[in-house]
């Protein structure tokens, strides 16, 4: 299943394939940003495949890390072959400033929620999304909780009703 | 000729139908449901960001607070994915006294949602007998972890600490008992006209919806796609025990309704195959410096307590990399995917919440259909909020 993968992205894809990695059995594809959509799409209408599963997308922060040289932000897509009971994941690397995807709304409805927690919790913009707000942080929790220089317990939140009065650090 | 509008109604966030603090935004046309919007965070705790912050052992007692009622699995599922970051093999006797705790997990979390569906719905008793029978399963947690909700039993490389000793007949017989008063549930339910009224073809779901959605878990085979990872792809040596994978076939209400009764069987028949074959073995794998050692050595070794010592102040370092471990939990896929940064803190901590997802599709079950049906179609998902909202 893997050498299937491989071969119909290099046939389409090759251009768009940046390298892959195999860690304790998992197979991923490092894509670039621009290719995601495509990609889904031409996976998704591929019935001998049979990637019909979106199971989840997620993000890592790389601050102040070695690896942040690709790029800050790195996203997930864990994708599922029910045919096959393969899964596998396509990554992508996106820089600090602006970081933007385009959405799979379009493809798997259920990405609707999925990509708004990442806007929410990371700040990675989706294009296309439908309703792109926040989804679990309260409204008016400014910054965005997951990424790795958003402070854990020294400072206190900064809420929109408190930033022109900021609280003092605790140290 | 009279206007008509709409009216827009704020369910929740305290509503007891709603199993938390879950908030649906419904616009009703008369008692039919023209549009709904789920509105959660009013449990959001930033249980990820703390298991970041924290050592990769010490991480391990925020899973229980996510499922509080499904602690095991969420152990399970979590220990597993470190084990697969560290590469630990852990024994035989470990796996299947894992299995048979995540089966037990299952009956308890499908118990529960039984006895509060029945409630939202009107059939107040099923909850007292449900929470009875409940009571057996957390005796087992407690003569196990000393815990009876928050278990932080399963451990990474093993177990919290040996089985008791009345383990084996504990189990048995709790698995006798709830056996023969799921006969009375039926009884009670199965043909039970207002139960059919209320859930048969309520809250339906196509198998392509449901793909679309990305569902998992009861909710996905009820609309009778056999979608199983204890099938296609087993973990924690679930290859070696023989069960059925229930399917619905409508994708409604009473559907799921039926395929968790079934769960619960099935669940008892994984559990009695452990029990006569358990293998004997150590409660831990040894592997120094990663699984502390085994409580009897720490007293007795000089290097035990070493290590011991050592990984609970430092922890260990993991290798850069991200793994994803997923299990089947009561409510769906609960996935764990874990990136180490070659520190002794995960860098993250995802947790794919099967909860989450399903109740991304609540516009869809319940729009069209009568206002009384949200209250069944929130319930038949099987939300934990804890878990949406981590």
């Amino acid at each position: 299943m893997e050498e299937k993968i491989r071969q119909f992205l290099n046939s389409k894809f090759s251009d768009s394939i940046i390298r892959e990695d195999n860690f304790r059995g998992e197979q991923s594809f490092y894509v670039k940003p621009e290719s995601i959509f495509p990609i889904c799409e031409a996976l998704l209408e591929n019935d001998d495949l049979d990637v019909k599963f979106l199971k989840d997308i997620t993000a890592v922060d790389w601050y102040d890390h070695p690896l942040a040289e690709n790029g800050r932000f790195e996203v997930i897509y864990n994708l599922y072959s029910f045919a096959h009971k393969y899964r596998f994941f396509l990554k992508v690397f996106l820089p600090e400033d602006n970081p933007n995807l385009t959405s799979l709304t379009g493809l798997w409805i259920g990405a609707n929620w999925l990509e708004r927690e990442v806007y929410d919790l990371f700040g990675v913009t989706f294009e296309g999304h439908p309703d792109l707000t926040k989804i679990i942080t309260p409204d008016e929790l400014e910054g965005h909780p997951l990424r790795k220089d958003f402070p854990l317990t020294y400072e206190k939140p900064r809420f929109s009703w408190n930033k022109d009065n900021p609280p003092e650090v605790i140290k | 000729m009279a206007e008509s509008r709409t009216l827009t109604l704020n369910m929740g966030p305290q509503h007891p139908s709603t199993h938390g603090v879950l908030r649906v935004l419904l616009e009703l046309d008369g008692e039919t449901v023209v549009k709904a919007k789920p509105v959660i965070g009013y449990l959001h705790t930033g249980i990820e960001k703390t298991m970041e912050s924290k050592l990769y052992y010490k991480a391990l007692p925020c899973t229980d607070r996510m499922d509080y009622l499904a602690p095991m699995s969420n152990n399970l599922g979590y220990c597993l994915a470190v084990e697969k970051l560290m590469d630990i093999e852990v024994p035989d006797k470990v796996k299947w006294a894992r299995v048979c705790l995540a089966e037990l997990t299952r009956v308890n979390s499908h118990l529960v949602w039984l006895g509060t569906h029945a409630l939202d719905l009107g059939a107040m008793s099923m909850l007292l007998y449900t929470f009875r029978e409940r009571e057996l399963i957390l005796d087992i947690y407690e003569a196990c972890g000393g815990q009876r909700m928050m278990t932080s039993y399963i451990r990474i490389g093993g177990l919290a600490h040996e089985l008791p000793k009345d383990f084996e007949q504990k189990v048995r017989n709790m698995i006798k008992i709830i056996r023969e008063r799921l006969f009375d549930y039926e009884k009670l339910l199965t043909n039970n006209p207002i139960f059919i009224g209320r859930t048969k073809g309520v809250a339906v779901i196509s198998a392509e919806d449901a793909m679309n959605y990305c569902l998992s878990g009861p909710m996905l085979r009820g609309s009778g796609i056999k979608h199983d990872l204890r099938k296609d792809n087993p973990y924690s040596g679930y290859e070696n025990f023989d069960f059925e994978v229930p399917i619905g076939k409508n994708g409604d209400a009473y559907d799921r309704y039926l395929l968790r009764l079934e769960e619960i069987r099935q669940s008892f028949r994984i559990c009695e195959q452990v029990l006569d074959g358990m293998p004997e073995g150590p409660y831990r794998a040894h592997v120094p410096g990663v699984v502390l050692p085994p409580k009897e050595d720490i007293l007795q070794k000089m290097e035990a307590m070493i290590f011991h010592f050592k990984i609970i102040t430092e922890g260990f370092k993991a290798p850069v990399g991200s793994v994803y471990q997923a299990i089947e939990s009561p409510k769906g896929e609960i996935g764990f995917f874990i990136t180490g940064d070659g520190t002794n803190k995960p860098r993250r901590v995802r947790v794919r919440p099967p909860a989450f997802v399903n109740l991304a599709c609540l516009p869809k079950l319940v729009e069209g259909c009568l206002f009384s049906d949200v209250v069944c179609a929130i319930g038949s998902i099987d939300i934990i909020l804890g878990e949406v909202d981590r």
